[in-house]
C-alpha cells in the first residue's frame, strides 16, 4: 500500500516497514509511527464514530489528550478497547478495529442518532426515562447499559503479566520536554537522584514537533543528545513510556510504565506494564500544554484537527492529513503550522485568522478577520465555509483544517490534592494553583511559559531551587539558545451563531448543550459537567473544558475565572485495571500458607480447603469412597474407635515470656490464670473491650515466666495484634515479650482411645505418658524419636483422649510420616478439617461459628468463667445489663425429632404454636453436621434461655430453603458429656 | 485399613526407642535446597541456618546488648542493621534482635543465647519459623525494587530491614551489594519463591 500522505524528513525509521491492519484492511507504516500517523500517511482520516451521535471522526490531536481516534487493538485475549491511536506505537502485525458502530465504519447504522439530535440533547436520559416507573428495570436500564461504553472486551483472561515496583528519588521530573530535560540535566549533573518520566516513547516533547533550532542543532537532536547524557549518569533514571498517573500523599507518585505495549507479545517473563510507586523528596511538573480548539458548526469532521497536532504529524512523523490544508487560528502559533506544512510541500489553501491584524505570508493566503463558520464532507473534510470580514462567505476546499485556539497548561497533577487552578489573563488559561501537592513545583509550558527559551530557563532554575532546598550543590548548565517569541493571541472560543459545534468530541457535547444547561439553570461548573457530561470520559476533557467554561461565562455574564473550573483526579490517562492488580491475580491473588504435612497429604490424595491463606486437608478420600461424607464419617468413626491424626499447625501460637507474663495473661483472658501451675494448660476465653467474646484457645505454662498461647486459626493474627497493643499501649510497664511461633512448630493432634499407645512409640521413654504422669491438660517439653526436641500438650478438641505434639517445622513432614507408620498397628487414620468439625460439634465445643463477633461468655454458657476477682479486658462491659438479660441466648444442642431430617446451620427456631416471624424468633443454628456416631444430624444453636429449655420441641424454620420441621433441644455435649474419655 | 506410608523415614530400633533420624525437609518441601538462575541473578534457598529471637526484658537492655556482642562479636546492631560474622544478628524491634548462625554448628542457637543472656532477655527458637532465600549477582536493585519499598539507592551492606513482599512480612538483609538475603514466613515459602523468580524474570 502506498503512503500517499507521507512527507520527507521526520523522525521515523524508513528502513523498517511495518505491516498492520485497520478494520481488516492492510496498511504499512514505519518504525517510529503511531497508529494514527501511519493511518494518516495512508490517507485514512475516518478512524471512529462518536459516542452519542455516531458522527464520523478522525484524529483531533497527536497525543494522549485524544478524544476521537480510540480503537480496539489486537486480537483474541489481548484485544483492548478504547486505545488511543495517537499514542499506540506501531508494530509489525498490529491489528486495529474501529469501534462504536453497527455495520461498517463508513456506513454505521447507528448514525441515525445524528438525525435525532434534537431529542438526544443534554439531560436526555433524565427527562426521557422518567415514566412509566415499571419500565426502568426491564426496559430502560438494559437499553442504557447497551448504549453506554465504547468498544468490546474479549471476555477471556488477560494473558499478560502486570508488575509493580517501588522507586525512590530526590527529584521526580514529570515530562521530558525542554523544561523537563533542562531540569534533569541540572539536577542530574549536580548528583541528585533523579527520575525523569515521560509518557512518550521518544523524549523531547514539542522539541520533536517543531522545526526551529536550539543553537546549532534541531530540537530533536538536542533532546536526543541530552537524553543520552542523562542515560549515562548513574544517578538519573530516564523512564520513557512512563505516565505519571497521579500525585498521592507524602510525595508519592504513581507511574505506569508500558514495558511491552509496543510489542506484539511481551518477551518471556516480562510484564506488559509496571505500576511504579515513586517516593520523592521533590517533584517538578514539566507536563507542557495542550492546544485548545475553536468551536464552529460541524467542527468535528475527520480532517479537522488541532494545528499543533497537524504540525507534529508533519515534522515528527512526516505525515500530512491531506495534500491541501487550511488553518483556523486566533494566535500566531497557528501560522507556524501553515509555514511548516508549506515548507514540507503541502498546499496551504489559507490561514483564517480571527484577528484583523494577523501576520501576513508570502507563501499562502491569510484571511485576516475571517472565521470558519461551517464545514462539508460526509466522511472527511472537503471544504470549509469562511466568513470574511466584509460579511460575505467563501467556500474554501481543503482536506484538513488545523485549528488553534491557544494553549492550556497541563495543570492536572497540581489538582490531585484538590488545588484549584488559577486564571491567568495573559494567556487566557488556567495555571497551576498555589496550593498544589506539597513538594511539587511546576516549570515550562505547564506553568504558562510558552516559549522554548522560557521553558529551558525555567526548568533549570526550578531544578536549582529544588537542589538548594535539598541541600545539594547547584550547577549551572549551559542551555542552548532557543526561540523566545511569545505567540500573540486573542481569546476566541467559538464562532457566534453556531449550535452543533462540538466542544467535547468524546462525549458529543455541543455549544447548544451548554446553552441548554444554562437555560435549565445548571450553571455551576460541577452541574454543567454532570448535566452535559462535558469533560468526562477517558480524555477527562483535556481538549474540551475551556470552551464550555467560556460559553457558560458568556451566558451568565461572568468572567471565566468567576465561573471557575472543575478539577482533575488520578489517573491522568486511562489505566488498565490489570496494572493496578499487578501480580495479585489468579492463584497469586494472595500468598498461600502450606502446612508441614502438605506434601504428605498431597501424596495421600487429600482434598484441600482454603482456611484464610492456609491450605488444610479437608478429608482424605480412599478408594471406593465416592462422596465426601463417606470419607468424613470413616475418619470420625476410626478416630473415636482407635486413633486419628490431624495437622493443627494452623492454630496460632504465641510465645509469651517475661516476669509479668502471668499477670499479662490474667488481664488478656477473662478467666483466671494466676494460679496455673507450670506444666499445666488451661482453656482461656478472650473478650473484646466491649465484653463480646473475641477468641478462645489454650495457654500452656512451660515455666514460671514462659507460656505458649494458642489461638484459633482464623484469629491468629488479630489476637497477636491485640496482645501487642495491650503490651505496648495498655501496660507498657509490664515485663512481657511476645513473638509468634505459629510457623516454627509443626503441631499434630493425636486423638482417640489409642492416642497414648501411639505416642508412647514416638515420645522418648524417659517421659511418662501415663494418666498419672501426664494427666489431662498437662504440657511439657519432651524429646521424640530419640532426641528431637518437642512439645507435648494433653488437650482435646474432639472429646477423646487426645494430645497435641509439636516438633520444629522442618521435621513436620517426617513426623506425620512417623506417626502414621507407628500408628499402623492401631489402624490410625489422618483426619481433615471436616472430621475435626464433626467431632467438636459432637463434643459441643464452640468454634468460629459460635464466636461470631456478636456473642458473649454468657451466650456461650461460660458466664461464670468471667472472673470477678480480677480485672481483665472486657470483664466490666460483659456485665452490661443488655448482655445479661433473663432470656439471653444460650448455646444448646439440637436433634431432629424425625432422625431423617437435617438441622441446617442458619435456620431459625420458633416456639411451637408461635407465628414464624422475626418478632417471635427464638434463636438460630450456628453449626450443624451429620454425626456418624449418633446416626442422625445434630447441631449447635443459640436459643433464648436455652439452658432451661432442654427437652423442648421447637420448630426449625428456614424461609430461605423452606425447611420447617421439629427439633428437640438437648445438651450441646452429644458425646461423652461427663468427659470420661478425655481424662482416660 | 492400614495406611501405606511411603517410607522416607525409617524407624531404626534401639532397644524400644527410635533414634532421631527424622529427615528435615526444606521450606520448599524438598530434601535439597533449590537454586534458580536467571540472567545475572542466582536465587538460592538457604535451609542451613538456625534462628533465635532475643528480646530484652525490663531493665535487661544493657545486659542483652552485651550478650549479643558476646554472641556475634561486634556491638549489637542498631535499628535497620545487621552485624556479626559466623553468628549474626539483625535488629527486629526495640531491644530485639534475630540471631542467625549455620544450622549444622548452631542447631540449638536458642539454647546458646538463653545461656548467654542469663535471664535478662527472652529467647525463642525461630529456626523453622522462617524460610530464607538469597539473591546473588550484579544488579540486585532491579529485582528488589519490583518486590518491596526499600530505597535501593541507599541500601548498603550491613543494612537489614523489615518490608512487605507480596503481602508477606519479610526481613531483607544486605550482606554485600551482590548478596541479599530475604527471610519470609516458612509456610509461604513457595509463594515467596514464586514472587522472587517473577521479579527476576521481569527485571532481566
Amino acid at each position: 500500500m502506498s503512503q500517499i500522505n507521507r512527507l520527507k524528513g521526520g523522525q521515523i525509521d524508513r528502513s523498517q516497514t511495518l505491516n498492520f491492519t485497520f478494520d481488516g484492511k492492510f496498511f504499512q507504516g514505519h518504525a517510529g509511527d503511531t497508529l494514527a500517523s501511519a493511518l494518516l500517511a495512508n490517507d485514512v482520516r475516518l478512524m471512529g464514530r462518536s459516542f452519542k451521535y455516531h458522527r464520523p471522526r478522525g484524529v483531533l490531536t497527536a497525543g494522549s489528550e485524544e478524544p476521537n481516534a480510540i480503537m480496539e487493538l489486537r486480537d483474541g485475549a489481548r484485544q483492548e478497547p478504547n486505545t488511543r491511536a495517537t499514542t499506540a506505537e506501531l508494530f509489525d502485525g498490529l491489528t486495529a478495529k474501529s469501534q462504536n458502530k453497527i455495520g461498517s465504519l463508513r456506513f454505521d447504522l447507528m448514525a441515525i442518532n445524528d438525525r435525532f439530535s434534537n431529542f438526544l440533547t443534554a439531560g436526555f436520559y433524565y427527562k426521557t426515562f422518567m415514566w412509566p416507573a415499571a419500565f426502568w428495570e426491564k426496559v430502560y436500564e438494559p437499553i442504557i447499559r447497551k448504549a453506554a461504553g465504547l468498544g468490546s472486551i474479549s471476555f477471556q483472561d488477560d494473558p499478560d503479566d502486570y508488575d509493580r515496583g517501588f522507586l525512590h528519588c530526590d527529584l521526580l521530573i514529570i515530562g521530558a520536554g525542554p523544561a523537563g530535560l533542562a531540569a534533569a540535566l541540572t539536577a542530574g549533573r549536580a548528583g541528585a537522584q533523579v527520575i525523569l518520566a515521560d509518557e512518550d516513547y521518544t523524549l523531547g516533547g514539542r522539541l520533536n514537533s517543531e522545526r526551529f533550532s536550539l543553537t546549532d542543532q534541531s530540537g530533536a537532536e538536542w533532546a536526543a543528545k541530552t537524553v543520552a547524557e542523562l542515560n549515562s549518569l548513574p544517578n538519573v533514571r530516564v523512564m520513557a513510556r512512563a505516565t505519571i498517573l497521579g500525585a498521592f500523599d507524602h510525595g508519592i507518585y504513581g507511574a505506569l510504565e508500558r514495558v511491552s505495549d509496543h510489542l506484539a507479545v511481551p518477551a518471556a517473563g516480562k510484564p506488559r506494564q509496571i505500576l511504579w510507586r515513586i517516593y520523592t523528596k521533590r517533584s517538578l511538573l514539566c507536563a507542557g500544554a495542550t492546544e485548545r480548539p475553536i468551536a464552529f458548526e460541524n467542527n468535528d469532521r475527520p480532517g479537522i484537527m488541532l494545528a499543533g497536532a497537524m504540525r507534529s504529524y508533519a515534522n515528527r512523523w512526516a505525515v500530512t492529513a491531506a495534500q491541501n490544508v487550511a488553518v483556523f487560528t486566533n494566535n500566531d502559533d497557528g501560522h507556524k503550522t501553515a509555514a511548516d506544512l508549506h515548507a514540507a510541500g503541502v498546499n496551504v489553501a489559507a490561514v483564517i485568522d480571527i484577528r484583523h491584524d494577523a501576520p501576513k505570508s508570502q507563501d499562502y493566503e491569510v484571511i485576516a478577520g475571517g472565521q470558519v463558520t461551517n464545514s462539508r464532507g460526509r466522511l472527511g473534510l472537503t471544504s470549509v465555509q469562511v466568513s470574511l470580514p466584509d460579511g460575505s462567505t467563501r467556500n474554501l476546499p481543503c482536506g484538513a483544517l488545523g485549528v488553534s485556539g491557544g494553549w492550556n497548561p497541563n495543570v492536572h497533577l497540581t489538582s490531585h490534592h484538590r488545588g484549584r487552578p488559577v486564571w491567568n489573563d495573559e494567556i487566557a488559561a488556567f495555571c497551576p494553583p498555589k496550593d498544589g501537592p506539597a513538594g511539587l513545583s511546576v516549570a515550562g509550558a505547564a506553568l504558562g511559559l510558552f516559549t522554548t527559551a522560557a521553558a529551558l530557563t525555567c526548568g533549570a532554575s526550578q531544578a536549582n531551587a529544588i537542589l538548594k532546598d535539598l541541600g545539594i550543590k547547584q550547577t549551572n548548565v549551559n542551555l542552548p539558545k532557543a526561540e523566545d517569541t511569545l505567540a500573540n493571541m486573542t481569546p476566541f472560543w467559538y464562532v457566534k451563531g453556531c449550535s452543533r459545534a462540538w466542544l467535547d468530541q468524546q462525549n458529543d457535547v455541543t455549544v447548544k448543550d451548554v446553552k441548554l444547561s444554562h437555560q435549565e439553570n445548571f450553571i455551576s461548573v460541577e452541574h454543567l459537567k454532570r448535566y452535559t457530561t462535558l469533560g468526562m470520559a477517558t480524555d477527562q476533557g483535556k481538549t474540551s473544558n475551556m470552551g464550555g467554561l467560556a460559553i457558560m461565562a458568556e451566558l451568565t455574564g461572568k468572567t471565566i475565572p468567576e465561573v471557575g473550573t472543575t478539577i482533575f483526579r488520578p489517573p491522568y490517562t486511562p489505566t488498565a485495571i490489570g496494572a493496578f492488580a499487578g501480580r495479585d491475580r489468579g492463584t497469586d491473588f494472595r500468598p498461600t500458607r502450606k502446612t508441614p504435612s502438605q506434601k504428605w497429604a498431597e501424596e495421600q490424595g487429600a482434598v484441600f480447603v482454603e482456611v484464610g491463606m492456609w491450605l488444610r486437608a479437608q478429608w482424605f478420600p480412599q478408594a471406593g469412597e465416592t462422596h465426601w461424607r463417606q470419607s468424613v464419617d470413616r475418619e470420625v468413626l476410626a478416630t473415636r474407635k482407635s486413633v486419628g491424626i490431624c495437622d493443627v499447625t494452623t492454630l496460632g501460637k504465641i510465645d509469651v515470656q517475661g516476669a509479668d507474663a502471668v499477670t499479662f495473661l490474667n488481664k488478656i483472658y477473662c478467666n483466671a490464670f494466676a494460679k496455673l501451675a507450670v506444666g499445666k494448660t488451661r482453656y482461656g476465653l478472650m473478650l473484646r473491650e466491649d465484653g463480646i467474646a473475641m477468641d478462645d484457645g489454650t495457654a500452656a505454662r512451660l515455666a514460671d515466666d514462659h507460656f505458649v498461647v494458642t489461638t484459633t486459626t482464623a484469629n491468629a493474627v488479630s489476637v497477636f495484634r491485640h496482645m501487642e497493643f495491650a503490651r505496648q499501649c495498655l501496660w507498657p510497664d509490664f515485663d512481657v515479650q511476645l513473638i509468634s511461633t505459629t510457623e516454627a512448630w509443626a503441631q499434630y493432634a493425636v486423638a482417640g482411645p489409642n492416642a497414648r499407645n501411639l505416642l508412647q512409640k514416638i515420645v522418648d521413654p524417659e517421659f511418662d505418658l501415663s494418666n498419672d504422669g501426664f494427666p489431662f491438660m498437662a504440657c511439657a517439653n519432651v524429646t521424640v524419636c530419640g532426641g528431637l526436641r518437642a512439645r507435648l500438650f494433653r488437650i482435646s478438641f474432639s472429646g477423646e483422649l487426645a494430645y497435641e505434639i509439636a516438633v520444629p517445622t522442618r521435621y513436620g513432614d517426617a513426623m506425620i510420616r512417623r506417626l502414621m507408620q507407628a500408628g499402623e498397628e492401631f489402624d490410625a487414620v489422618p483426619y481433615g478439617t471436616e472430621a475435626l468439625g464433626v467431632m467438636r460439634i459432637e463434643k459441643g465445643h464452640a468454634a468460629g461459628n459460635e464466636l461470631n463477633g456478636t456473642t458473649s461468655a454468657v451466650n456461650l454458657g461460660m458466664g461464670r468463667m468471667v472472673s470477678k476477682k480480677k480485672d481483665s479486658i472486657g470483664s466490666t462491659l460483659s456485665e452490661r445489663s443488655g448482655l445479661n438479660t433473663d432470656d439471653a441466648l444460650k448455646l444448646v444442642g439440637l436433634r431432629p425429632v424425625d432422625p431423617k431430617n437435617p438441622v441446617p446451620a442458619g435456620s431459625h427456631l420458633m416456639t411451637k404454636g408461635d407465628p414464624v416471624d422475626a418478632a417471635h424468633d427464638q434463636g438460630y443454628v450456628t453449626s450443624a453436621c451429620y454425626s456418624p456416631n449418633l446416626g442422625y444430624c445434630i447441631a449447635l444453636a443459640y436459643i433464648k434461655s436455652g439452658d432451661s429449655r432442654e427437652g423442648e420441641i421447637m420448630r426449625l424454620v428456614s424461609p430461605l430453603t423452606g425447611f420447617d420441621h421439629e427439633v428437640e433441644v438437648v445438651s450441646a455435649h452429644f458425646i461423652d458429656p461427663e468427659g470420661e474419655r478425655l481424662r482416660a | 485399613m492400614r495406611w501405606k506410608s511411603s517410607a522416607l523415614i525409617s524407624l531404626i530400633p534401639k532397644g524400644n526407642v527410635c533414634v532421631h533420624n527424622l529427615t528435615a525437609i526444606t521450606a520448599l518441601g524438598s530434601t535439597e535446597p533449590r537454586t534458580d538462575k536467571h540472567g545475572p541473578i542466582t536465587l538460592s534457598e538457604e535451609a542451613g541456618y538456625a534462628l533465635a529471637s532475643v528480646a530484652a526484658r525490663k531493665g535487661g537492655e544493657r545486659a542483652t546488648n552485651l550478650a549479643i556482642r558476646r554472641l556475634i562479636g561486634p556491638t549489637a546492631p542498631k535499628p535497620g542493621h545487621v552485624a556479626g560474622d559466623k553468628v549474626t544478628a539483625f535488629w527486629s524491634g526495640p531491644d530485639q534482635w534475630i540471631l542467625e548462625a549455620p544450622y549444622d554448628s548452631h542447631e540449638t542457637l536458642f539454647a546458646q543465647a538463653t545461656a548467654e543472656v542469663k535471664g535478662k532477655a527472652s529467647v525463642t527458637e525461630q529456626t523453622s519459623g522462617w524460610c530464607r532465600f538469597d539473591l546473588h549477582g550484579v544488579g540486585l536493585a532491579a529485582v528488589l525494587e519490583r518486590l518491596c519499598a526499600i530505597n535501593m539507592t541507599t541500601f548498603q551492606p550491613g543494612d537489614a530491614t523489615r518490608s512487605s513482599i507480596d503481602h508477606l512480612g519479610c526481613f531483607v538483609v544486605c550482606r554485600t551489594l551482590e548478596h541479599i538475603s530475604i527471610l519470609g514466613p516458612r509456610s509461604s515459602a513457595a509463594s515467596l519463591h514464586h514472587s522472587l523468580l517473577t521479579a527476576m524474570r521481569s527485571a532481566y
